[in-house]
């Protein structure tokens, strides 16, 4: 017994280093591998064949391959945060001190009670699920549903936050090449010496792929393409990266792992690129195809070509005594390996008749006997193979000899990998000789320019042994075997795995045939073939012949289904890459950001922004701030932030005829030195936003636009002057964050700003809704008289780099006033008292001004304006439009957010009828009541009529509509 | 440790003007009030301290000192005054930073979606940087990102994060 | 995801420095118009499997709004155009036409005149994007 574990050979393993011993754990017991092993060769070299259940059945499973196409050997991987399930043992590397553990089993890997569903089989058929949806509703809830919710979900999702980076990273490229083996090393050789920039990624941390295992002298026909490659300044090699898919016009995702090996290493632990290709070269070979006989998932039975990596490339035996099964001449390339290690090859099943190539002919010569004709009609073992039995191919099953053995090697053929290729659109044709489908280079998927966007080379391409590049020497013709023995009976198909994760079997895709699918497409979706983590690597094109055979149709006739990315999962990490916590999205903050979250500000998010929503003081809840906040302005004067809004400049000879079609009312009029407000509407109508402008010159305009609309305002003024409007003279320029904004608001407004000494601040100098240029404090500033709360209010303009110094210069002029600074909700809430309206409360993109009471800010004179026609629409003008109204509340109850109002009878679903909504609603602290506003059928039609909201759970809410300005109607505090 | 992929600071002394116009009928006007030549499509001028960028085909920047801003402003607004034109102090809604050192490109590749080794010597890009807009030009040392004012915070930490030791974008 | 070149400042942009605009070449029509022609203009579109004329704007770049000739099934790009033409320009057809000689145009071939008012609108409200625009 080695150090390293019973089924270690004594030597080989060309990627493992028996000098760096690897201990870990699997299910809680200690186990040792060394440097270079995947975790599947570790655990097989420890004798740990069966590493996993299948999904539906819990069947015990081993693995089957030693790479990417792995089905069975999915394991959970590390501890809290770091866990992570459905991991590949045969393609993860080992390493010191891992945590492994078994998944789909309860309460262990050996002892699994959900391997009873593997006796009910005949219970669980092909489209279980949907057939069980229909019938009885009964049997569903209490039998079906149950057992299906316990076995739901492939592995456990990790309960902790992933302490790993991840990052992204964008690269341009003339060729890319994926597959480092030999066919993309030469394929790189040959694009760079045309002196293209060359990236060549392999997925795996080795190149050379199958070369220097299957072919003689391969590691040096490798050593000296990868040599000659290093030496090229126009080419970059990267090693453990995946290309996962390839997208329209050259867009290329790779992942490469970076310190999956080492997580405590303090780098990303994976990258995504990013690649821009100018042309892919698809160099991603050939996966191995199962043989289709009875007992083909038992824990032992591999593909042949993973046998032999296992002894080649880790000194693993999968067992001491192989028997091979094959169609074609490849798979005795293990019987040779499995024999130069010194392990038992007791037979090679072969279901040709004739096998008369030179590797057979070889195998022969160590005295292995060759049974022609022949098939497996079973295995003997559950948890591992114990024997093989053996019968004639062209027959139904009648055993002829049984051989004893610990694992099966079985071939069933070659399948290029064509995924690249086809998730872009390149087409596939039918290889009747190779019996495979490989890519038509005469249609494949084409970029921008109309032109072929990939290519493919090597196995990829269909030239499975690249003899040009291996010196290979032909090998005899394969034979078709779909399906082992031909003549196979109902009850070994039964047990004939196809999808081995998804528990899809050979008897399962001939049901959906019986029953009438016949698209591959469908088939697919029916049994769940190849929709496991694997997508159906090598799954597939068994699945379809099995298909075809069943529809007594062609291969080519049936199809395939499609080849959607990624071909390997790609982390969520790596997808958000840096974008999680600080970083999750920008920020936007003002210049008195810091000041507010000194003050203990509560920030509400208003689009990017971070906007104060109240500043409470130690102890006080946010309602009381809130209310602290709008009685001291109502009081005395308070300050609020708002720099956020959105200022946009429009000047030119044109500006005004401009902003009159922007606007719903009349900009052009407005007097220089004065500001109006306006509404913004879309060709729709409908109203999206709405603000003051002031008018700064003969040729010059401000608009102010809400917090949330300066970009989206911004670009809809440059879409009608560059595409519709485009000879008008009128320049816009979004200055939003140029200027910091304070709106210092209260009957103790002027008093406050004069104390600061600089330009006239009179009601003479600037009455209401105008605006003055100067100087505060001996910052300039743009002072506009404009009122959102109802009160005296100055919004003070300066430069931004500016603003925290006003900010802080008003509170310390102000402390005997009690200055306060006021967040979002209390100006919400003085504006309602006030009855204005708030674009997104008011507003849902549905509502037009007429609908609010603001016909009056809606030219009648103006022959048209963006949205005018509209608005003339007969639903525009329906009498029965929902309109802005306030609501009183009848009992003192403040009214919940977005309630509607019922009406009398039911509509066509059978639901109450509605008649209005609720669209704001608050305590007003100035009023020491409630207040709310809604949408309500001809409201203002109903002054005085009560209406019913109810609220689940809730005795009804009733309102009376009124007025919807509850405070100052005639609005003379905003004129001191 | 091993060092960042490059130092990021942040310019804090730059004034900046914004400048629309008909080019091709007031770039001598400008080239005049600015003491730059009008660049070409997708370039910068510069003169040391000045620096003229190509924003659109109507809009230029310009950068220069702080102390330089007032009378530059009117001398461009002076100049252009009988054209239909727009001269903007931008200074104070940008931020700045320089990316310097050997691996400044790769701070870069990681955020913006832009064939940096195809941009010349003297151009200038504009582009995203994750999830907000900015522009990219050349300094001998490696790049300037400008940006807005209001993400600053965010442009800081990307950047740095983007050049956190040990995350060099060379092949392993 | 797409590249599409900016013909103001030739810079190829991916799809994300890119903002889509929908259906080019629509001809705006306002107060006045029956309503069979407003509800055409405002909500009928062209959904065709083939060659499709739309609107991009460079929103992570120069801010400018362009036209792009493209073929809704392939991806392939016929080329791209300013936004201040009433129609596919001569040179784009004949592009078109290289790779789609069956194709014809569904506009009057009649000279398009540079003046003309029929040009490209827009259904406002939708763009959202940051332009780096100040
Ligand atoms: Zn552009």
């Amino acid at each position: 017994m080695t150090e390293t574990g019973p089924f270690r050979l004594p030597r080989g393993g060309r990627l493992i280093d028996r000098a760096y011993p690897l201990p870990f754990r699997f299910d809680g017991r200690q186990m040792r591998g060394v440097a270079g092993d995947t975790i599947a060769s570790a655990l097989l070299a420890n004798g740990q064949l069966m590493m996993g259940r299948s999904f539906k059945y819990h069947r015990p499973r081993g693995p089957i391959a030693s790479g990417v196409e792995e089905p069975n050997a999915l394991l959970g991987l590390g501890q809290a945060g770091r866990f992570e399930p459905n991991q590949r043992a045969t393609t993860t590397p080992l390493i010191g001190g891992m945590v492994t553990t078994s998944q789909n089993c309860w309460p262990s890997l050996n002892a699994d009670i959900g391997a009873v569903n593997n006796w009910l089989y005949r219970f669980f058929p092909a489209g279980f699920y949907y057939k069980t949806f229909i019938h009885p509703r009964a049997f569903w809830k209490h039998v079906f549903e149950p057992v299906i919710r316990r076995s739901a979900g492939l592995g456990k999702a990790p309960t902790e936050a992933d302490p790993d980076k991840y990052e992204q990273a964008y690269a341009h490229v003339d060729v890319v090449v994926v597959g480092g083996g030999i066919a993309g090393l030469a394929a790189a050789r040959d694009a760079a010496r045309e002196g293209k920039s060359v990236w060549l990624v392999e997925q795996t941390p080795h190149f050379g792929g199958r070369t220097p295992t299957d072919h003689a002298d391969g590691q040096s026909h490798v050593d000296a393409l990868v040599a000659e490659l290093q030496g090229m300044q126009n080419v970059t090699l990267r090693r453990s990266t995946q290309a996962t898919g390839l997208y329209d016009h050259g867009y290329l995702l790779a992942r490469e792992s970076l310190a999956d090996h080492d997580p405590n290493a303090g780098i990303p632990r994976q990258r995504l690129w990013r690649i821009r290709a100018g042309h892919v070269i698809v160099a991603t070979g050939a996966l191995e195809r199962p043989l289709s006989f009875a007992g083909n998932d038992v824990p032992g039975v591999m593909l042949a070509s993973a046998v032999r990596d296992y002894i080649n490339d880790y000194g693993v035996a999968p067992g001491r005594r192989i028997v091979v099964v094959a169609n074609n001449d490849d798979a005795y390339r293990t019987a040779l390996v499995a024999l130069e290690a010194g392990l038992e090859v007791p037979a090679v099943i072969d279901a040709r008749n004739s096998v008369e190539g030179a590797l057979p002919a070889a195998v022969r010569a160590r005295g292995v006997r060759v049974l022609t004709g022949s098939a497996i009609a079973g295995i003997k073992g559950g948890h591992s193979v114990e024997a093989v039995k053996i019968c004639a191919h062209s027959g139904s099953g009648d055993v002829t000899e049984t051989v004893d053995a610990d694992c099966v090697a079985m071939s069933g053929g070659w399948s290029p990998v064509v995924h690249l290729w086809s998730h872009c659109g390149g087409k596939l044709n039918w290889d009747d000789a190779q019996a495979m489908f490989a890519p038509d280079p005469n249609r494949p998927p084409t970029g921008a320019d109309g032109k072929a966007m990939a290519s493919c080379a090597g196995a990829a391409a269909g030239d499975l042994l690249v003899a040009g590049l291996t010196g290979a020497q032909a090998e005899a013709a394969i034979m078709p075997v779909w399906v082992m023995p031909q003549q196979a009976t109902r009850k070994m198909k039964f047990k004939m795995w196809l999808d081995f994760q998804n528990d899809v079997k050979v008897s399962d895709v001939e049901l959906a045939a019986q029953e009438g699918y016949h698209s591959v497409e469908h088939t697919k979706r029916y049994t769940t073939l190849g929709m496991a983590t694997d997508q159906g690597k090598v799954s597939n094109i068994n699945g379809l012949a099995v298909l075809s055979n069943a529809l007594n149709q062609p291969i080519p006739a049936t199809g395939t289904t499609t080849f959607r990315p990624p071909y390997t999962p790609l982390t969520l990490g790596t997808i958000a890459a840096e974008a999680r916590g600080e970083l999750f999205q920008p920020l936007r903050k003002t210049p008195m950001h810091g000041w507010h979250e000194a003050r203990s500000a509560f920030f509400e998010p208003v689009g990017h922004w971070r906007r104060p929503y109240c500043y409470p003081k130690a102890g006080e809840s946010h309602a009381d701030a809130v209310a602290r906040e709008v009685r001291a302005v109502r009081a005395s004067v308070g300050t609020l932030d708002a720099s956020t809004l959105g200022k946009i400049i429009v000047k030119g000879p044109d500006a005004g005829k401009f902003l009159d079609m922007i606007y719903t009312g009349m900009m052009s009029t407005l007097p220089v030195g004065k500001c109006r407000y306006g509404l913004i509407c879309n060709e729709n109508g409908f109203l999206i936003d709405d603000g003051v402008a002031a008018r700064l010159s003969e040729d010059t305009w401000l608009v102010h636009t809400t917090t949330g609309g300066a970009e989206r305002i911004h670009g809809h003024m440059e879409d009608w002057l560059q595409c519709e409007w485009w000879d008008w003279k009128v320049w816009t320029a979004n200055v939003t964050e140029q200027w910091a904004q304070i709106a210092v608001v209260g009957p103790k407004a002027r008093v406050l700003l004069e104390r600061l000494g600089g330009m006239d601040l009179s009601a003479e100098a600037l009455p209401f809704m105008g605006w003055a240029e100067g100087e505060i404090a001996g910052i300039p500033a743009r002072v506009y008289r404009i009122s959102f709360s109802g009160e005296l209010s100055f919004e003070v303009a300066v430069p931004a780099n500016r603003g925290l110094e006003l900010w802080e210069k008003l509170h310390e002029a102000g402390k005997d006033l009690s200055v306060t600074p006021y967040g979002t909700e209390a100006m919400h809430i003085m504006r309602a008292e006030k009855g204005f309206i708030m674009i997104g409360d008011e507003t849902d993109g549905t509502v037009i001004p007429q609908d609010l009471g603001l016909g009056w800010a809606v030219s009648k004179k103006k022959a048209d304006f963006i949205g005018k026609r509209a608005q003339e629409r007969s639903h525009m003008t329906d009498p029965e439009r929902w309109k802005l109204v306030g609501l009183e509340s009848v009992d003192g109850r403040v009214l919940p957010d977005g309630v509607y109002a019922v009406d009398e009878g039911v509509n066509a679903n059978g639901q109450r009828k509605t008649q209005g909504r609720v669209t704001s609603t608050y305590m007003s602290p100035t009023l020491n009541r409630p207040i709310a506003m809604g949408l309500v059928r001809h409201g203002p039609d109903r002054m005085g009529e009560v209406l019913e909201f109810p609220v689940a759970g809730q005795e009804s809410y009733k309102a009376r509509i009124v007025d919807p300005v509850f405070y100052d109607k005639e609005g003379s505090r905003a004129n001191g | 440790m091993a060092e960042a992929l490059a130092r990021i600071s942040q310019v804090q002394d730059w004034g900046m003007i914004q400048i629309r116009a008909d080019l091709e009928r007031a770039g001598d006007a400008i080239a005049g009030a600015a003491g730059l030549t009008v660049p070409g499509r997708g370039r910068v001028t510069s003169d040391g301290s000045r620096k003229l960028g190509w924003m659109s085909p109507d809009e230029l920047l310009l950068v220069l000192p702080l102390s330089e801003m007032a009378g530059t402003l009117t001398a461009l607004r002076d100049a252009l005054s009988t054209e239909h034109a727009l001269v903007l102090d931008v200074s104070d809604m940008r931020a700045v930073f320089r990316i310097h050192g050997a691996r400044a490109r790769q701070v870069l590749m990681k955020l913006c979606p832009t064939d940096l080794s195809s941009m010349p010597e003297d151009g200038l890009r504009r582009t995203r940087a994750a999830q907000v807009a900015c522009g990219i030009w050349r300094e001998p040392e490696g790049y300037v990102l400008i940006g807005f004012r209001s993400v600053a915070d965010y442009l800081r930490n990307l950047l740095t994060t983007a050049a956190a030791p040990g995350t060099q974008l060379d092949p392993r | 995801m797409l590249i599409l070149t900016c013909p103001y400042c030739g810079i190829s942009a991916e799809e994300t420095e890119l903002q889509p605009g929908g259906e080019a070449h629509l001809k705006r029509v306002g107060p006045g118009s029956s309503d069979t022609e407003f509800e055409s203009y405002l909500f009928a579109r062209k959904n065709p499997k083939g060659v499709h004329f739309e609107r991009w704007r460079h929103a992570y770049g120069c801010g400018k709004w362009f036209l792009a000739a493209r073929d809704t099934a392939t991806l392939q790009v016929f080329g791209t155009y300013s936004a201040q033409t009433p129609h596919p320009t001569d040179e784009i057809v004949a592009a078109i036409r290289v790779h789609r000689p069956d194709w014809q145009p569904d506009w009057d071939s009649a000279p398009a005149a540079a003046s003309s008012a029929s040009n490209p609108a827009a259904i406002s409200g939708e763009t959202s994007a940051e332009s780096p625009k100040a």
